[in-house]
């Protein structure tokens, strides 16, 4: 199955390879101690993401595994400075990190019809 | 409540760091040649919008043409900055509404009628239904020494303007004095309002670098339902309120839902504004205006 990244857009290739490489999976290869970030799948269908309301540890590097269902869906988490376009039928999959503790809102950023502007969620970090 | 900004105050405002929140003038009005005039902004009426956010939902925009007509002296033009129907995923339900729009505004008494889109209108189908109905979603005209230019940010689901309207946008600039006065009319803001609701514009911040090397530039915008006033550099940023329902303040609560209806307040935080270049004093008056019952 095909695998996408989108990062936002303005960042670097090379910021952008350095970040992969550090949040999703680089690591251990460059250090040998890291373990293998979380992964948490988060599924996209009008107009709800399932789940909405992820919880995470801070500094805890984990990778967003998104899937949309019916339409292209946004997946933005402004705080963090990450966004990824959801084709329908592709697994995109987004590395993040959380440095702080927190509430943090994620929404769809591509107008999808009637329901958008309530498709959202919470993460927690803790 | 009538509002007038000299340039000293502009200026010693746009000092401030951290976003302040104030009305602008129009900078280097005063030195120009041309004549005094208003225009009218209307925003957001949602059109086939139902709920209990208003009551009075088929109501609430033949009150404001009602009210735009009965100006004592009529607005050069009327600019309407988005989102005139409420986003159906129906594609002929969307031209009914548009229709309908399209007649209730016919009763305007203004000699002129400037529209164009919010995502609500185009998001869906790239603006083909509002393409078909009212024309372009992107343009620009002039009107006594004034350059507008009328920019889309809705008709790409994602909210860009795009490279191409950034490359029509650049041409268009480099066609005018540096100086030139300008204003701009989008529909969502131009910059990071509060990215956590979806108010901003992904590529706002190329249009904004397109429009600093000059210095009379003002933004009037729509999508947020509320008064607010916001400053990039020299650029002021003007949103208006909705014929609908009202929005809350960015992050003030935890959902962008509508702000309830008060039966004792009917068509609060509703309304419209009249905007006034005075050619002698060199200060743009923004004068809001509620809906009454």
């Amino acid at each position: 199955m095909p695998v996408t990244l989108t990062l936002r857009e303005g960042i670097s290739r090379r910021r952008a390879l350095c970040c992969l490489l550090a949040l999703a999976g680089g690591v251990p290869l460059l250090h040998g101690a890291a373990a293998e970030p979380r992964v948490i799948k988060v599924h996209a269908r009008k107009f709800v993401f399932t789940p909405d309301r992820i919880a995470l540890r801070a500094g805890e590097p984990v990778v967003f595994e998104l899937t949309a269902q019916d339409v292209m869906m946004g997946f933005s988490v402004p705080d963090f400075g990450i966004r990824a376009d959801l084709p329908p039928g592709m697994v995109v999959r987004v590395p993040a990190m959380a440095k702080t503790a927190g509430t943090f809102g994620f929404l769809c950023d591509i107008f999808c019809g009637s329901g958008h502007e309530t498709m959202n969620g919470v993460i927690e970090v803790t | 409540m009538k509002r007038a900004w000299k340039r000293r105050d502009f200026l010693g405002l746009a000092a401030c760091a951290g976003g302040a929140v104030f009305a602008s003038a129009l900078p280097g009005w005063a030195a120009g040649r041309d004549e005094a005039f208003y225009f009218v902004q209307l925003s957001d009426a949602h059109w086939g919008f139902q709920g209990p956010p208003n009551p009075d939902a088929r109501g609430t925009l033949p009150k404001a043409v009602a009210a735009v007509n009965a100006l004592a002296e009529p607005p050069d033009f009327l600019m309407f900055t988005g989102d005139l129907t409420h986003t159906t995923d129906d594609p002929a339900e969307r031209r009914r509404r548009m229709r309908e729009f399209q007649s209730i505004i016919a009763a305007l008494k203004v000699p002129v009628v400037h529209l164009m889109p919010g995502e609500h209108d185009a998001g869906l189908d790239e603006g083909a239904a509002y393409r078909e109905l009212f024309g372009p979603t992107h343009y620009v005209f002039d009107h006594k020494g004034v350059h507008f230019i009328v920019l889309d940010n809705v008709s790409d689901p994602a909210g860009r303007v795009g490279a191409a309207q950034l490359d029509w946008l650049a041409a268009d600039l480099a066609r005018q004095p540096q100086s030139a006065r300008i204003v701009v009319f989008t529909h969502r803001p131009l910059f990071d309002l509060y990215p956590q609701w979806d108010w901003a514009t992904r590529d706002g911040a190329q249009v904004i670098e397109r429009l600093m090397p000059h210095p009379n530039v003002t933004v009037f915008y729509g999508h947020i339902h509320q008064e607010h006033h916001h400053m990039t550099g020299h650029i002021a940023h003007h949103a208006a309120r909705s014929l609908m329902f009202p929005l809350p303040a960015a992050g003030s609560q935890a959902q962008r839902l509508p702000l309830p209806w008060d039966p004792a307040q009917p068509y609060r935080g509703l309304g419209w504004r009249e905007v006034e270049a005075r050619r002698a004093s060199g200060d743009l008056g923004i004068e809001e205006k509620p809906v009454t019952g």
